[in-house]
Formats: C-alpha cells, sequence, structure tokens
C-alpha cells in the first residue's frame, strides 16, 4: 500500500469509524493504535507471562522441597532463578502497569486516546518479539542466562550463546519502555480535559506521571551497563576488567543506579491503584490527597540516592555505607505517609469488603511487611548478615508479589467490570482472593526464617536444617500457582456473559471513567468534557454540566 | 489542502510499528547469530535493516504528509514537543551512564588499584603491586600494550570550533525560516549539515591517527574503552543528527514549514544542540583533563 493509500484510509476512518466499534478480524490487533486495544494486549501478554514466570518459579520451589539434588541440575536450577526474575520484571509486572495506564489514563482525565497512538502501537509489539529473543536463549547451547537478573560481570559474560541475545533483548525491552513511559508523561501534560489541573488529576494518574519520568531516566542506563557488557565480552574493551583498570563493581553501581528506580516503577503504580480502590469501597475521598502526591514525587526523588544499599558488601568505603543507609531509611518517612493515609482513609468509612478491597487491605498489610524488612536490611551493620539469603528474597516478594501483583490484580477485580461490561462472580473472587492470600504467605514468610538462619538464596540444595521450612514454602507455592488459574476462569467468564455492570458499577467509585458506559465505548471523550471539582472530595474530578 | 482537522487528530491503522519490530528483531537477532559466529546472520542483519529504512522512510513519510495536509492542530504539536524532549532526555542519560562509567575510573577505581585509600591500601599491593593508578591507563595488565594519547589541541578544538558554529548556524536557519526568508533558510541549513560532516570526516582521521599510529584502541584497557565508547556513540549521534538537517533541508527545498509552523525543524535542531552539549562535555572531560 503506497504511503498516499495509507494516508487516505487514514483519513477515511475518521469519517467513518469515529462512532463505531474496532474493525473485524485479527489483524485489528496487530495494527490498532486504540489505547484500550493496546491496553488489552499489554495486560493480556503479562497474564501469559506471569505463568511462563511462575511455571519457572514452581520449578525451582519443586527443587527446593527436600533437600539434595531431584530435579533440575545445578545449572538449570540457575537458568530458572534468572529468566524468573526476567520475566516476571519486564515481562509480567511491568507491562501489566503499561496495561492499566493505557486503558485508565486517557479516561481518568478525559482524553481521546493516549497522545501519540503509533509510537503506543510500537510500545507493545516490541515486547513479544524481546521475549522470543530471551526465551529462545532456553533452547541454545549453554541454555538460557544463568548468571541473575542482575547480569553482573564477569559470571553473566560466560554464559555461552545466550549473552548476546539477552543483551538485545534487554534492549529492546528498554525501547519499549522508554516510548511508552513517553507516551504516557505527554498524554498526562498535554491531554488534559479543560478545568483537570493536576492538581485534580486521580492519584493513579499521578502516580504513572511520575513512574514515568522514573523510566525515562532509569531505562537508559540500564542500556548503557548492557552495552558496556556488550563490548566487554565481544569487542575487547575493560569496563569491568581489573587488569585492564576498569572494575566489576563499576557494573554493580551502574546496574543498581537503574535497578533502584525499577524498585520503585514497579511500585508506584500499585500505590496509585490502591489509592483508587481504598476511597471508593470506604466510601469516603482519599486522606492527604496532596501529600500522596508529594510523598510520591519524594520517594522518585529518593530513589535515585540510595542504590548501593544493594551492594554493602561488595567493598566502599565507610563513608559511601553511611550515606546510602541514611538515605535509605529515609524513604520510610514518605511511604510511611502514604500507608498512614490509606488507613485514614478507611478509618470511619462505611466500608465494604468486594473482591477488590480484599485485597487492596491485603496489599496495605503485606506491602508493609515487606517494607519493614527493607528497613532492616538497609542497615548496614545486619546487612552483612542478611545480604544474599533468603531474607532477601522474602523481602523483595513481599514488596513485588503481595505488593505490585496484589495490586495488579486488585485493579483487575476493580475495572474489569468497566472494561468487559459485566460483573464478575463475586463468590469465585474472595475464593480467589483468600487461597492467593494465605498460600502466598505460606509460602513467603518462611522464607525469613530460612534467610535469618543463613540460608543463601539461587542454590539448588540446601543443609539439612532448613529442610522443614523449605517444604512449607514449597507448598505454599502450589497452592498460590494453581489459586491463579481461577483467575483466568474468571477473567473469562466475566467476559463472556454475566451480570450486567451499571456505569458506576461501585456505589462509592468516583472519577470521570465511572461516567462512562460499561463496557466503556470504543472511542471514548473525542470531545473533551470539562471538570469541575467536588470540593469535598479532591482528587475525584466530576464533568461540569 | 489547508483545512485544519477539527480536534486531536488519531490515526485510526497502522502498519509501520509491526514492520518496526520485525525489522529490529532481524537486525538485533541477527548481530546476536554473528556474535556466535553463525554465517548466515550478515543476510538476517542486512534485511532487518532494509525492512528497518522502509519503517523510517514509510512512517515519517506518512506523518509529513499528515502535518502538510493539516492534519495536526496545535494540540498535536505540542505532544511531538513533549515527546522529543524526553526522547533527548533518556538520550542524555544514556551517556550519563557512559561518563558515569569514565569518571567511576578516575576518581574511584584506577586510584584504588594503585593502592590508594582506605579501599586501595588493601586490594591494590596485594593484586597489582607496583601499579600506579594514573591515568590515562590501559590497567595494571597493560592490556593492548603502550599507547598515546590524543591532545585536546589539535583535531579535538578544531572539531569543537565546528560544532559550535554549527551550533550557530542552526540558529540562523532558524531565524531566517521565522521571518520566512526562504533561501537563507536552506543556504543555512546546508552550512550546519556540511560542518557536521566535515567533524566527522576529522574525526574519522583522528580515529585512524589513534588506530594506526597511537596504538589507541578500543581495547586499550579502561583509556580506550571510555574513549572511543563516548566518542564512537557521540559520533553515531553527530551522524542521526546530520541525517535529521539534511531531511530538514530537503523539506525546507520542497517549501514545506511555515514562520508559525515547523516543529520537526525545531525537533532537529534540538536534537543537534544536545549533540553539542554532549560534546562539550566530551572536550573537557576526555580530551582536555
Ligand atoms: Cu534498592
Amino acid at each position: 500500500m503506497s504511503a498516499n493509500q495509507a494516508h487516505a484510509h487514514a483519513a477515511d476512518s475518521i469519517a467513518e469509524h469515529d462512532h463505531h466499534g474496532p474493525p473485524p478480524g485479527l489483524l485489528r490487533w496487530v495494527f490498532t493504535t486504540n489505547h484500550k486495544d493496546i491496553g488489552t494486549l499489554y495486560l493480556w501478554f503479562a497474564l501469559i507471562m506471569f505463568f511462563v514466570g511462575g511455571a519457572l518459579a514452581l520449578g525451582i520451589r519443586a527443587e527446593l522441597f527436600k533437600p539434595g539434588l531431584q530435579l533440575l541440575d545445578p545449572h538449570l536450577f540457575n537458568q530458572f532463578t534468572t529468566m524468573h526474575a526476567l520475566i516476571m520484571i519486564f515481562g509480567a509486572v511491568m507491562p501489566a502497569f503499561v496495561g492499566f495506564a493505557n486503558w485508565l489514563v486517557p479516561m481518568m482525565i478525559g482524553a481521546p486516546d493516549m497522545a501519540l497512538p503509533r509510537m503506543n502501537n510500537w510500545s507493545f509489539w516490541i515486547l513479544p518479539f524481546a521475549f522470543t529473543l530471551l526465551l529462545a536463549t532456553f533452547f541454545m547451547p549453554g541454555g538460557a542466562p544463568a548468571g541473575g537478573w542482575t547480569m553482573y560481570p564477569p559470571l553473566v559474560l560466560q554464559g555461552g550463546s545466550n549473552v548476546a541475545f539477552l543483551i538485545f533483548a534487554v534492549h529492546m525491552m528498554g525501547i519499549s519502555s522508554i516510548m511508552g513511559a513517553i507516551n504516557v508523561i505527554v498524554t498526562i501534560l498535554n491531554m488534559r480535559a479543560p478545568g483537570m489541573t493536576l492538581l485534580r488529576m486521580p492519584l493513579f494518574v499521578w502516580s504513572w506521571l511520575i513512574t514515568a519520568f522514573l523510566l525515562i531516566a532509569a531505562m537508559p542506563v540500564l542500556a548503557g551497563a548492557v552495552t558496556m557488557l556488550l563490548t566487554d565480552k565481544f569487542f575487547g574493551t575493560s569496563f569491568f576488567n581489573a587488569a585492564g583498570g576498569g572494575d566489576p563493581v563499576m557494573f554493580q553501581h551502574i546496574f543498581w543506579f537503574f535497578g533502584h528506580p525499577e524498585v520503585y516503577i514497579m511500585i508506584l503504580p500499585a500505590f496509585g491503584i490502591i489509592s483508587q480502590i481504598i476511597p471508593t469501597f470506604s466510601r469516603k475521598p482519599l486522606f492527604g490527597y496532596e501529600s500522596m502526591v508529594y510523598a510520591t514525587a519524594s520517594i522518585a526523588f529518593i530513589s535515585f540516592i540510595v542504590w548501593a544499599h544493594h551492594m554493602f558488601t561488595v567493598g566502599m568505603p565507610l563513608t559511601g555505607e553511611l550515606f546510602f543507609m541514611y538515605t535509605t531509611m529515609l524513604i520510610a518517612v514518605p511511604t510511611g505517609v502514604k500507608v498512614f493515609n490509606w488507613m485514614a482513609t478507611m478509618w470511619r468509612g462505611s466500608m465494604t469488603f468486594e473482591t477488590p478491597m480484599l485485597w487492596a487491605i491485603a496489599f496495605v498489610v503485606l506491602f508493609t511487611i515487606g517494607g519493614f524488612s527493607g528497613l532492616m536490611l538497609a542497615i548496614t551493620p545486619v546487612d552483612f548478615q542478611y545480604h544474599d539469603t533468603y531474607f532477601v528474597v522474602a523481602h523483595f516478594h513481599y514488596v513485588l508479589v503481595t505488593g505490585a501483583v496484589f495490586a495488579i490484580i486488585a485493579g483487575a477485580y476493580y475495572w474489569l467490570p468497566k472494561w468487559t461490561g459485566h460483573n464478575y462472580d463475586e463468590t469465585l473472587g474472595k475464593w480467589h482472593f483468600w487461597l492467593s492470600t494465605i498460600s502466598v504467605n505460606v509460602l513467603f514468610f518462611p522464607q525469613h526464617f530460612l534467610g535469618l538462619a543463613g540460608m543463601p538464596r539461587r542454590i539448588p540444595d540446601y543443609a539439612l536444617q532448613f529442610a522443614d521450612w523449605n517444604m512449607v514454602s514449597s507448598v505454599g507455592a502450589f497452592v498460590f500457582g494453581f489459586s491463579q488459574l481461577l483467575f483466568v476462569y474468571i477473567v473469562v467468564q466475566t467476559i463472556r456473559g454475566g451480570k450486567k455492570a451499571t456505569d458506576q458499577v461501585w456505589e462509592g467509585a468516583e472519577g470521570l471513567e465511572w461516567t462512562l458506559a460499561s463496557p466503556a465505548p470504543y472511542h471514548t471523550f473525542e470531545q473533551p468534557p470539562s471538570i469541575k471539582e467536588d470540593s469535598a472530595h479532591p482528587g475525584t474530578p466530576l464533568p461540569a454540566h | 489542502m489547508s483545512a485544519t482537522h477539527p480536534g486531536y487528530y488519531i490515526p485510526h491503522d497502522t502498519r509501520w510499528p509491526i514492520m518496526g519490530s520485525i525489522g529490529l528483531f532481524a537486525l538485533l537477532g541477527g548481530f546476536a547469530m554473528l556474535l556466535n559466529g553463525s554465517s548466515s546472520a550478515p543476510v538476517v542483519m542486512i534485511i532487518g535493516t532494509l525492512i528497518l529504512v522502509v519503517m523510517i522512510i514509510g512512517w515519517f513519510g506518512t506523518v509529513i504528509k499528515e502535518s502538510e495536509s493539516g492534519f495536526y492542530n496545535d494540540q498535536v504539536d505540542i505532544s511531538f514537543r513533549h515527546g522529543m524532549i524526553w526522547f533527548i532526555f533518556s538520550e542524555v542519560l544514556f551517556f550519563a551512564a557512559f561518563f558515569g562509567a569514565l569518571f567511576y575510573a578516575r576518581i574511584y577505581s584506577v586510584p584504588w588499584l594503585g593502592g590508594e585509600g582506605s579501599v586501595g591500601a588493601t586490594t591494590g599491593p596485594l593484586l597489582w603491586p607496583g601499579f600506579e593508578g594514573i591515568w590515562p591507563t590501559n590497567g595494571p595488565a597493560e592490556i593492548g600494550g603502550a599507547f598515546g594519547t590524543i591532545p585536546a589541541v589539535g583535531i579535538p578544538l578544531l572539531n569543537t570550533i565546528i560544532l559550535i558554529t554549527s551550533g550557530a548556524t542552526v540558529t540562523l536557519a532558524h531565524w531566517a525560516l521565522k521571518k520566512n526568508q526562504r533561501k537563507p533558510l536552506c543556504w543555512w541549513l546546508l552550512a550546519t549539515v556540511l560542518l557536521g560532516l566535515v567533524f566527522l570526516y576529522f574525526q574519522g582521521v583522528e580515529f585512524a591517527h589513534a588506530y594506526n599510529d597511537l596504538n589507541l584502541t578500543l581495547e586499550s584497557g579502561i583509556y580506550g574503552s571510555t574513549f572511543f565508547m563516548l566518542t564512537g556513540f557521540h559520533g553515531l549521534h553527530v551522524t542521526i543528527g546530520a541525517i535529521m538537517l539534511l531531511v530538514m533541508l530537503l523539506r525546507a527545498m520542497r517549501g514545506h514549514f511555515t514562520p508559525e509552523r515547523h516543529f520537526a525543524f525545531e525537533a532537529a535542531a534540538w536534537y543537534w544542540h544536545f549533540v553539542d552539549v554532549v560534546w562539550i562535555g566530551l572536550f573537557i572531560f576526555v580530551y582536555w583533563f
């Protein structure tokens, strides 16, 4: 098709399709520029990757069910731990949040679509190709990357055929993330409906604005770091080679300058989702809206000056150890503000406990446990004991599973009626919640004990004294993993039918997206609504009539 | 066509992104195959590159057509501006990683290897007795052998003057465009592109001199690594910027742009200034000190 025809077609589309649904056929999903289509693609991709990464996790937990080597040889075990992390971070959690951003940001700020719709399509469609490169390494000589997702040299460079594929896959994920983040930031800054001032935006939008900034600042640094790995391995540079005047520790500094903000990239959107859900089911406006915004911004700023808390044991001048210890502990202040505000929002609210609210409350409790173990890890002298033990594994799984993933699931239940037009099955949703919440604690809580007792992470075998809690943890893992099949069943069931959802869906829900029909029409807000604010409900804009 | 599209223009389907993904996949996958010694890799890479080139020309061509047909209102223009600014911001951070490596090596790791400070006192003399951590260095194992460095006064200074001049000429072109003086616009743009090419030529001469006469290569330890990666990536960005400005020149000659609306020109100019600023950082920290 010549550019001319494509152009004419685009012009036709404006006239013909504005008030209709999507074009028919499967190619719709490949060529689409619609933010709702692309949001759906991101969410399905993330869900599939959750199961791929989850299968690897179950492989790990099966091996660790009892001492000795049973199922996986140690090299394959290392491949599983490495790929589990890469897939869950870059393939599951991050794309899931971008999916939420695509679906919700335009509807929440009264925009007709994302600001740069073609680039939006590209941001998504790079991902399946990037993960093809990454997953293909399983079938290469030497297998998949096995040096840990942090890719520390020199170990990662000894990886056989997978090194170059790993690096280019990371490059592609980075390109996708940066383009996605640029789109989010431009949409929020330039596409708000008249009257939607920055301090009237829903907190989910605020949290994504700040997340997008973190992404644009952090991902290029990762790209630089892996580029240095590539040239060290294949082109004779000495960035991380002490014999040539470089330093392997330098990689860790550059990597964690990306890596710590990355942690907040995976949790700030979760804060945003929780800040939408708790007010709805407490039937009260969010407590301390502005302090939430400032807390989020403070967390983002501090996240760039704490990176070496991942490196307390690698060798640093004492001033460095102290600096990174204090800055890290400082993060507890704005995070504490957030937890306090969520509690204060619930205080004396007329609360009900539908499935999204259950997940949100579990998030607040369990994420806070992960936050506290993070504070423990921040204390340099004791980190020398905890470092690279299962205590660290327990910590970041509380933050990422009962934090980020719980928020993703909470958000999915919360907006599913808006997306599909049907109410999900509340009884099954509650079953899913209780099965997951109990099993996830059986899975991860004992790992604190294992770590404190000295069990190192990333090993396929362990001393006999660790046997009992490992067995408990593995049982929890399998229950948790298989419980998620229930989630897929519920989602598919809701898409295919069910009780018709009302426009507002939830009695206490406020915000622009709840003024739209359920399911949300293919095109929304082609004419921007004008916004006033209900002065009693900051952060919950209403269309002006 | 002069009718401005009412409201925010949203294209309704697009083939370019999926093409871009396939091209990128073939190019990078092919490169990885090449690094693993596959003989069919060059073919895969060439196919990927061709697909990417067609995609870039097609995608930008579509956007230019839409722009010239008046599809884009002021709000779309602002989206493009914000998008370009954040893209440049991401590029700044990409360079920051390599500058960070340079500073870390010069301030910490090289002196430590030479036995300086509390960290170095325990490791330097044990691992590399006799090594003096003085910049420039290719490390205690003298990887790549003895090498010479390029003095700041010479080609680097000349190239600094050339790039700063090109920053001025592109600004003169912008002023001409805003006054709707088409001829000076084209001449100043042409001057900018030529200055960019002269810069690249001198950079090539310098690299050849380094490799042939000074034994300064990418493999010359940490000095060669930081030197060539920083100047090399910068040169790549000069090349991209020059291509962007060349496209702007061709568009200006075809009568594109108006004194009020010329986002693409400004984006290319911003990019050029960004490349300029990075060079000044390079000149100071790589060549001078
Ligand atoms: Cu951290």
